[in-house]
């Protein structure tokens, strides 16, 4: 029906999994696409720099001997294009078992300064398309009775610090809403994952200003992620050093944190 | 017409594939929904009771009509056997309508569940194939909406290409909104039955062979789980319908009641709940078991009376059986074999199946004849269907078990029918096919689906590019 490379449909015998990456072109996303596409999923790849997707699509379907990876051109930003975008990705993929939303931008202000612009491109990208991309994906999925939504927050989200208010508001705000989509969703069969990843060696982390302690390959992230989705968890860190680190950053208590500079 | 993302299944369970649900009750329902899938690029099939073992009625992503609602009998001749339904319309709706007037369907699946729409599309045949060949040579006129919009008529000399195109043609050229179809006249609400055991493969042909010319009916139960000397051993059933007289009281007989499926084993236990005793024998040292004890209780020849009904759907006979394959589910793998050639074929097939540690659970056979439709799974020899448990662990294996099958059947000169095989490559198909059948049908498609509206999983499976 449609003009896209086809992808062997289903058996029982090869019964593969669909799942859609929204940002998708390098970093975690690539890494998490390599990663299930080894594991037999049928992915479709989404970002807005489609020569990258296409190089990537092109090494996983060569790796694999077979289609498993379509690309899709995709900003974000274009919150009304995504009803019928997914709608069509469903119908190429032959239906849906996994959305994960990967997409996501840091403008950092720096400590001494304030950037509205930036800080309104993190909120418009990291909550607001995920919001774009997750409301039509929850419908669909709650109507299904199954499907899996894994959205790749950031230790960011659970303390707003000196260094990067717009950041850490949007993955506050993204942490959030994945957990009431999961209280959501839970009832219908849907299982919803929110990925707290530290530090991670991808473009992003050239952002980052100061030390960057702990910081992991995209391979093991997308690993950690992939171990979870089969486990089925709620919440993750990767590494999972994190979970400690963050767990005793979130009880420092205010007369002293408002004094640290990070 | 409310449209819903739903998952469906294969009648195995083994297969969950979701998809927009459309279940429209008019021809002009079913007109909008092409119109709104031309639209969105969303591709259609239709979908009956959903009896399928395989993916004829699904597609991923794309909308499923859903055509039970449109399940009316339009019209039935008591003094004809001519009966008009909507496509929807079960067999077990069909039979109960015209057994207390003496008539019967002609061909008959397993199942009462399936519908007549679901029964055409796979152009499905009964355990009297040699004799009355497939459902589609019962019927007389059939109409169907294409994509296009275009209403069509079709009848053996009237549309003849698409007539024996459409049906058997898997739901690929166009929707069928009503059916005609000729009766069989019946004396009777019994069938008398033998029943005798056969000792090994070429004892169990010869019987199908031998035995199909002396009867209406003839079916096999081949011991899948035992080899050697024993291998293709089994239980023949061959019935006849009564003659004029032969029933004292046919009227008595032929009434609903007396034809249905008691739902309680002696009238105590209720069989809606035997598939959950059945899972601990779903292993293949419990089903070995069940295996012989069922084929030392097959010795004895005996020969009795038994309703059509019960003689016909053994599948209805214990609700829900298939769940208890388990959470894999199963998947069935029929091969329709010349009769010179099926008994080295299946001898190789049963053997390897039982040295890979991958018995099938049970081994069905019939008798059979070629038929003229243009997407034909029939064969002048028979066919051997087997059911094969599916789980995480045995999918690998199984896949390519099945593959050895797929090659053995057609070095055999073979063919497979589409309302089975899961796993079918698009090369077997074009294999036993012919480029020339294919290229005949894709011509037929391109003129009733210019815009290419129809495709199920299978259609993707077996004619994608």
């Amino acid at each position: 029906m449609s003009d896209s490379p086809r992808l062997a449909p289903a058996t029982p015998l090869n019964p593969r999994r669909r799942g859609i990456i929204i940002g998708a072109s390098d970093g975690i996303g690539a890494a998490l696409a390599r990663k299930l596409a080894k594991e037999g999923y049928a992915l479709a790849l989404l970002a807005r720099r489609k020569d990258k997707l296409d190089s990537l699509c092109a090494e996983i379907n060569s790796a694999a001997a077979e289609t498993r990876a379509l690309a899709y051109e995709h900003d974000v930003l274009n919150y009304d294009e995504v009803p019928a975008l997914l709608t069509k990705i469903t119908a190429d993929l032959g239906g849906l078992d996994l959305a994960v939303f990967m997409a996501g931008v840091n403008f950092p202000p720096g400590l001494a300064s304030y950037n509205f612009e930036g800080d309104r491109r993190m909120i418009e990208v990291n909550l607001i398309g995920a919001m774009a991309w997750l409301t039509p994906v929850a419908e669909m999925f709650q109507s299904a009775g199954s499907g899996q939504i894994v959205g790749i927050s950031s230790v960011a989200g659970d303390r707003g610090r000196v260094g990067n208010p717009g950041y850490n508001t949007s993955k506050a705000a993204l942490t959030t809403y994945l957990e009431a989509l999961r209280n959501r969703l839970a009832r219908h069969g849907v299982h919803v994952l929110t990925v707290k990843p530290g530090f991670v060696k991808t473009e992003m982390l050239k952002a980052a200003q100061g030390a960057t302690p702990f910081a992991a390959d995209p391979e093991k992230v997308a690993g950690d992620i992939y171990k979870a989705m089969l486990k089925r968890r709620q919440v993750i860190y990767t590494a999972s050093i994190w979970r400690w680190i963050m767990l005793i950053i979130q009880h420092i208590p205010s007369v002293i944190f408002r004094r640290l500079s990070f | 017409m409310q449209r819903t993302f739903t998952q469906f299944e294969n009648f195995g369970h083994s297969l969950s594939v979701p998809a927009y649900a459309a279940a429209p009750l008019t021809t002009g329902e079913i007109h909008s929904v092409f119109q709104l899938a031309k639209k969105m690029g969303l591709p259609v099939t239709a979908r009956g009771a959903g009896r399928s073992y395989n993916d004829a009625a699904l597609i991923g992503g794309g909308i499923v009509l859903d055509m039970r609602g449109m399940n009316a009998i339009t019209s039935w001749d008591a003094s004809t056997g001519l009966i008009t339904a909507q496509p929807g319309a079960t067999l077990e709706q069909v039979w109960q309508k015209v057994e207390p007037d003496g008539w019967w369907p002609p061909v008959v699946s397993g199942t009462m569940k399936t519908t007549l729409g679901g029964c055409l599309s796979t152009n499905i045949h009964g355990k009297n194939n040699f004799k009355m060949g497939t459902i589609g040579e019962h019927v007389v006129e059939f109409s169907a909406i294409l994509p296009t919009g275009a209403e069509i008529v079709c009848a053996p000399k009237k549309n003849a290409d698409l007539f024996y195109a459409m049906i058997g043609g898997l739901g690929m050229l166009g929707i069928f909104t009503s059916i005609t179809m000729q009766m069989k006249r019946i004396h009777s609400g019994l069938l008398t039955v033998d029943a005798f055991p056969v000792q090994n493969l070429r004892g169990h042909l010869s019987a199908l062979l031998d035995g199909a010319p002396n009867n209406d009916y003839i079916v096999g139960w081949l011991d899948t789980m035992t080899g050697g000397k024993g291998l293709g051993r089994g239980q023949i059933h061959a019935a006849r319908y009564l003659h004029e007289g032969e029933d004292s009281n046919p009227r008595e007989t032929m009434k609903i009641e007396n034809q249905i499926l008691p739902p309680r084993i002696f009238g105590v236990f209720p069989k809606g709940l035997l598939h959950y005793f059945m899972r601990p024998f779903s292993n293949n040292l419990g089903w070995r078991g069940v295996s012989t004890a069922k084929y030392i209780a097959s010795l004895r020849t005996h020969t009795f009376r038994q309703s059509h009904a019960a003689f016909h759907f053994l599948l209805d006979y214990i609700p829900d059986w298939e769940l208890s394959y388990g959470r894999g589910g199963l998947i069935q793998y029929q091969s329709f074999i010349p009769k010179e050639t099926a008994e080295s074929a299946w001898a190789e097939m049963l053997s390897l199946s039982c040295r890979n540690g991958l018995p099938s659970y049970l081994g069905v056979t019939k008798r059979h004849r070629p038929d003229k439709f243009l997407l034909s799974h029939a064969v002048d020899g028979f066919s051997l269907a087997m059911d094969f448990k599916v789980t995480n662990k045995n999918r690998v294996r199984l896949g390519s078990l099945l593959q050895e099958f797929d090659r053995i059947t057609l070095q055999a000169g073979g063919r497979f029918y589409f309302a089975k095989n899961s796993e079918t490559t698009a090369q077997s198909a074009k294999s036993f096919f012919g480029g020339e059948t294919i290229a005949r049908f894709k011509k037929l498609k391109k003129r009733c689906d210019p815009n290419g509206l129809l495709e199920s999983n299978l259609y993707r499976r077996i004619f994608g590019d």
